[in-house]
């Protein structure tokens, strides 16, 4: 019986690292790890091809901005930080753990107004949100989520935050504002104008002009614990480049210069 | 349906790194097990509990704790850092990450079935004059042996789940940390639903087939 289960053990741990090995493995030096807010996942991966075919290769690791500054500071492994939110960016750095000098603000992005694909409401403005046909309004939790934070700043200079607080609905993220809008369980969303463009059952109806809406930034930095700090400079300026720039504008970002 | 590569690699991931935890926990979850189950010691209660905190905590606090625990600048982290091995943003933080969270469950599955097994044929043995070791491995393990196989299934079944301490031990790495859990996020975050579904189809398919598998041999054990 002891033997049995020992072998069986044995043999369920050859299987588990044979299965293991699947998984790509590349020990060359020049692979660097980028901590990307979620909403950056397909344009990074773009770019990430477009770097690798004649340099380095870059890992992503993806997930709520607030997660992966908590996880730097811990002192995990990524080389770059790129964020979707500026207070998490300065959260590092008054903790020290970026290289000085480093952090950039790379990106911006627009604010639009969402409707379902197949809504018949007529609204051209914000104003039109009023309209008492409009009931629901979905946006990111205007007390914590950024889209959400500065959206309810823009109307608020607009003067309608006031007169539209009663219809907004607070949802997890802009992918919960998408859903909401794409099921019509709102009749309209405020979201990115990079995460519109990934949907197909919604209709941007207005966007909110770049020098009337508020300043939208995703910086970057290299982290200051990083082994590969050349690499990450190098991927830096690659990204700064006429050809990385294209790809973030074929995203629908901004760039910052 | 045919399955893309990436598809593939991820289930592949998932069940090997799932399989390797449940793997390392089982021999601790037996041992404490059948201290819970037959044994009465101080604080008893309180470790009891310890270990059923991370079935109750929310994950990703469960996971802070882990990457604080396990960080570069976390007391174990840096001493296993200067050793050269690297728990957090690898496989070996997802197993972390899996085997404390599925640890309670098979603690909890495998007490009950060394609780029913009968006192009085472990005396016998006892009177027989086997020694407790002896009485453990030819009377206990053999009549409890259903209950800890479906207790490790389970436990299996919540190691592939594992989201919210895993996201943050060992991030979320394609090709290296992302689990099935982990790509279905990283889908739905970016509109990928068709993706999304196929994962999630992936995993009822297999939560399923091990937790009624599981249900099925904690029946059988009834029986016998």
């Amino acid at each position: 019986m002891k033997i049995g289960r020992g072998t069986k053990t044995a043999t369920s741990l050859l299987l588990a690292s044979a299965l293991l090995s699947f998984v790509p493995v590349v020990a060359c030096a020049d692979e660097i790890l980028v901590a990307a807010a979620a909403s950056l996942a397909d344009v990074l991966k773009d770019i990430g091809k477009n770097y690798q075919s004649t340099h380095n290769k870059i890992l992503l690791t993806l997930g709520p901005s607030n997660f992966l500054a908590r996880q730097i500071f811990e002192g995990a492994p990524p080389d770059m930080f790129f964020s979707a939110d500026l207070a998490q960016m300065d959260f590092l750095e008054t903790n020290r753990r970026l290289e000085p000098g480093t952090r950039k603000n790379l990106l911006s992005n627009q604010l639009v107004i969402v409707v379902p694909a197949y809504s018949n409401l007529a609204i051209a403005s914000p104003k039109d949100l009023l309209k008492p046909d409009v009931k629901k309004i979905a946006l990111a939790d205007p007390a914590a989520v950024p889209v959400g934070v500065y959206t309810s700043r823009y109307l608020a200079t607009e003067g309608l935050w006031g007169k539209l607080k009663s219809k907004i609905v607070p949802v997890l993220d802009v992918r919960a504002t998408l859903a909401s809008v794409e099921s019509a369980n709102v009749e309209a969303g405020f979201v990115y104008k990079t995460d519109a463009a990934i949907s197909n059952k919604v209709k941007v109806v207005y966007e909110v002009p770049l020098d009337n809406g508020p300043k939208i930034i995703y910086p970057i930095a290299i982290v200051r614990d990083s082994k590969k700090k050349d690499t990450a400079r190098d991927f830096m300026n690659f990204l700064l480049s006429p050809a990385g720039k294209a790809i973030f504008k074929k995203f629908g970002f901004v760039i910052l210069d | 349906m045919i399955f893309s590569l990436e598809t593939w690699q991820i289930t592949i991931f998932s069940l090997a790194v799932g399989m390797a935890s449940t793997i390392v926990i089982l021999p601790f979850g037996v041992a404490l097990a059948w201290l819970f189950a037959r044994k009465e010691w101080p604080f008893k209660s309180v470790v009891e509990t310890i270990v059923l905190l991370p079935l109750v905590m929310p994950p990703v606090s469960t996971g802070l704790i882990l990457l604080k625990i396990f960080g570069r600048r976390g007391p174990l982290g840096a001493w296993l850092y200067e050793r050269g091995v690297e728990i957090v943003f690898n496989w070996k933080g997802v197993l972390i990450a899996m085997s404390v969270m599925s640890f309670p469950l098979l603690v909890r599955s495998v007490r009950t079935s060394f609780a029913e097994v009968s006192l009085r044929l472990e005396q016998i043995a006892a009177t027989l004059g086997a020694s407790p070791l002896k009485i453990f491995f030819v009377v206990t393990l053999p009549l409890a042996y259903k209950g800890i196989v479906a207790g490790a299934l389970l436990a299996f079944s919540r190691a592939l789940g594992e989201f919210g301490a895993t996201i943050l031990l060992a991030g979320n790495i394609p090709g290296r940390t992302q689990t099935l859990s982990l790509a279905i996020f990283n889908f739905v975050q970016t509109g990928k639903d068709a993706e999304a579904f196929t994962l999630l189809g992936i995993t009822v398919f297999l939560a399923f087939t091990f937790v009624w598998f599981s249900e099925w041999l904690l029946r059988a054990g009834k029986k016998a």
